[in-house]
């Protein structure tokens, strides 16, 4: 199903858990289609490198490369070159996907960013024009069949509490 | 431990044990008549033929002539199913089936559904059971058949199947029943259960694939699914595989022996052996399906914060192989069916990973599984969002 690059990059992920210092996070995803991530970043005021970048991925192996790969291609970037990078490019990167996972390369481009709207959003109250503002599910297209809810869960809430839901 | 390689999958398919396979090769060279010709060549063949349709038959105390042997289970699933609604159209056009089906047996009535059939469906309950009094409210005067699963493949629970017969008995509906996971790993006699028609595939009990096999009670008939040269009494015609049925035949008898000579009871040691070390070693952990009333060999469970097929390719490239119930193991966006329908929510049913053990598993093999399975749990939840150290 995988080609070597996907596996290793499943097998081997760079940059993967949290950044205590982040100063920006965005998850995107939903759990009812099985992929939600979660990323770190810790951008320089003056500037706007992205001078570290952690991600979380709950999902399969695409999922967990293609989350891994977009940090790797953004570390040390500023943030409008990071916004640059596609879905598209994620993949390519990768040296390609199986169709069906195509989607998850889609999660990892909006993971990255919800992370920057809301790096702005804390810095400034509002996401400036030019930029998106993933909601928390829009990576498999509308396919889900429109379970956006989180469910209601006493033991583990979806959202964690130290960030807000990117709008 | 150095690597090994271990096979968890029995539920998917099982590897061919070596006796069925002699048993099965002079059929190609030798004896490859046609079962139906009249010269010494196909005598040789129908002798096979029939010596094999015995064996199958006492592995569940039917006779002979009830066995009918086709291309699988899922061809067995449809010609119970679909023999029945045809031949019984103008009795009556419902029929009632469960929630955890194999696809072969819910597509098959959801596709009656529009051909001018009507259907219900009914729930289980958290072990994946079927409760009998919900099977007897669902039964209309125009019901002519209820089709519920011996035991479930992705879970391992065994359902009541004899209540179940027994609802339907006194209200004159048909029961048909998978067995194709139950099959020669759990004692199944049909003269001491009440089972109309029962389905069998030869390639979850260490026979071939491509071969499967129906019981069907005397007296029930069927409208054929396969019209053509008559074989199989009418019911499934073609040339007969001879050699896969050889096969089915002698994976037939060698099941019988595994379970009256110990077998079995070592398997179900094995396998809980690995649920319980799972459970205790693996934090945040359940077993899914019923604890006790399970097949022998099976064990599933659904690990929090993580995904199913992240653990399936650890684990492959640790040399085990197992399944999972997770979206994308199934291509689709919704994660197992089976898994939802028992009440866990979508993110617990993503988790799910299915091990099966087969005949040959020993223990050290149980070792190396639970010795591995804790880290690549570990790794991957060092990388969830969900997960909370």
């Amino acid at each position: 199903m995988y080609n070597e690059k996907v596996i290793d990059y499943f097998m081997h992920p760079r940059n993967a858990g949290k950044l205590e210092d982040a100063n920006a996070i965005g998850e995107v995803g939903n759990p009812t289609c099985g992929d939600v991530m979660k990323i770190y970043l810790k951008i320089n005021d003056d500037n706007e490198v992205i001078e570290d970048i952690k991600f979380e991925t709950f999902g399969c192996a695409a999922a967990i490369a293609t989350s891994s790969m977009v940090t790797e291609m953004v570390k040390g970037k500023t943030i409008s070159d990071a916004m640059k990078i596609t879905n598209k490019d994620v993949a390519e990167a990768l040296g390609g996907l199986p169709e069906i996972k195509l989607h998850c390369s889609l999660l990892a481009q909006q993971g990255l960013e919800a992370a920057v709207a809301d790096y702005f959003r804390r810095k400034t109250g509002r996401v400036p024009a030019g930029y998106k503002a993933p909601g928390s599910c829009t990576a498999c297209g509308g396919a889900c069949s429109g379970v956006t809810k989180p469910e209601q869960e006493e033991e583990e809430p979806f959202v964690s509490e130290d960030h807000r839901v990117a709008e | 431990m150095t690597q090994r390689k271990v096979y968890l999958d029995n539920s998917a398919t099982t590897k061919v044990d070596k006796r069925v396979l002699d048993a099965m090769l002079p059929y190609f060279s030798e004896n490859y008549g046609n079962p139906n010709s009249l010269h010494a060549w196909g005598r040789e063949a129908r002798k096979g033929l029939d010596k094999a349709r015995s064996q199958v038959a006492e592995l569940i105390g039917a006779e002979p002539k009830d066995i009918i042997f086709t291309g699988g289970g899922s061809e067995a699933d449809n010609l119970a199913i679909k023999g029945t609604a045809w031949a019984m159209k103008e009795k009556g056009r419902h029929i009632i089936t469960s929630c955890i089906e194999h696809h072969a047996v819910l597509d098959t009535v959801k596709w009656l559904g529009k051909m001018g059939y009507e259907f219900t469906i009914l729930p289980v309950d958290s072990y994946g059971m079927v409760d009998p009094q919900k099977l007897e409210a669902a039964i209309r005067p125009d019901t002519i058949l209820a089709s519920v699963m011996f035991a479930n493949n992705e879970i391992g629970t065994i359902e009541p199947v004899k209540e179940l017969g027994d609802v339907c008995r006194r209200h004159g509906v048909l029961f048909h029943t998978d067995g194709v996971q139950a099959t020669g790993h759990v004692n199944i006699n049909v003269k001491e259960l009440p089972i109309d028609m029962m389905t069998m595939a030869a390639h979850k009990m260490y026979g071939p694939k491509g071969v499967g096999g129906l019981y069907v009670r005397r007296g029930i008939k069927l409208t054929p699914l396969i019209h053509g040269g008559g074989q199989e009494f009418g019911l499934r015609s073609g040339t007969e595989n001879t050699a896969g049925v050889i096969g089915f035949g002698m994976a037939a008898e060698l099941a019988a022996d595994r379970l009256v000579n110990g077998e079995i009871e070592n398997e179900r040691r094995l396998r809980d052996r690995l649920i319980d070390g799972l459970l205790e070693k693996i934090p945040d952990t359940i077993l899914t399906g019923h604890r006790t009333e399970r097949l022998p060999y099976h064990a599933s469970i659904c690990v929090k914060y993580i995904e199913g097929e992240g653990m399936l390719l650890l684990m492959d490239s640790a040399g085990i192989g197992v399944s999972s119930g997770s979206a994308c193991t199934s291509g689709s966006l919704e994660p197992s069916y089976v898994l939802l329908s028992l009440g866990l929510d979508h993110t617990t049913a993503h988790g799910s990973v299915r091990l099966t053990l087969g005949k040959d598993i020993t223990d050290e093999d149980i070792d190396y599984v639970l010795e591995q399975f804790p880290p690549i749990v570990e790794k991957l939840r060092s990388m969830s969002p969900f997960y909370k150290k």
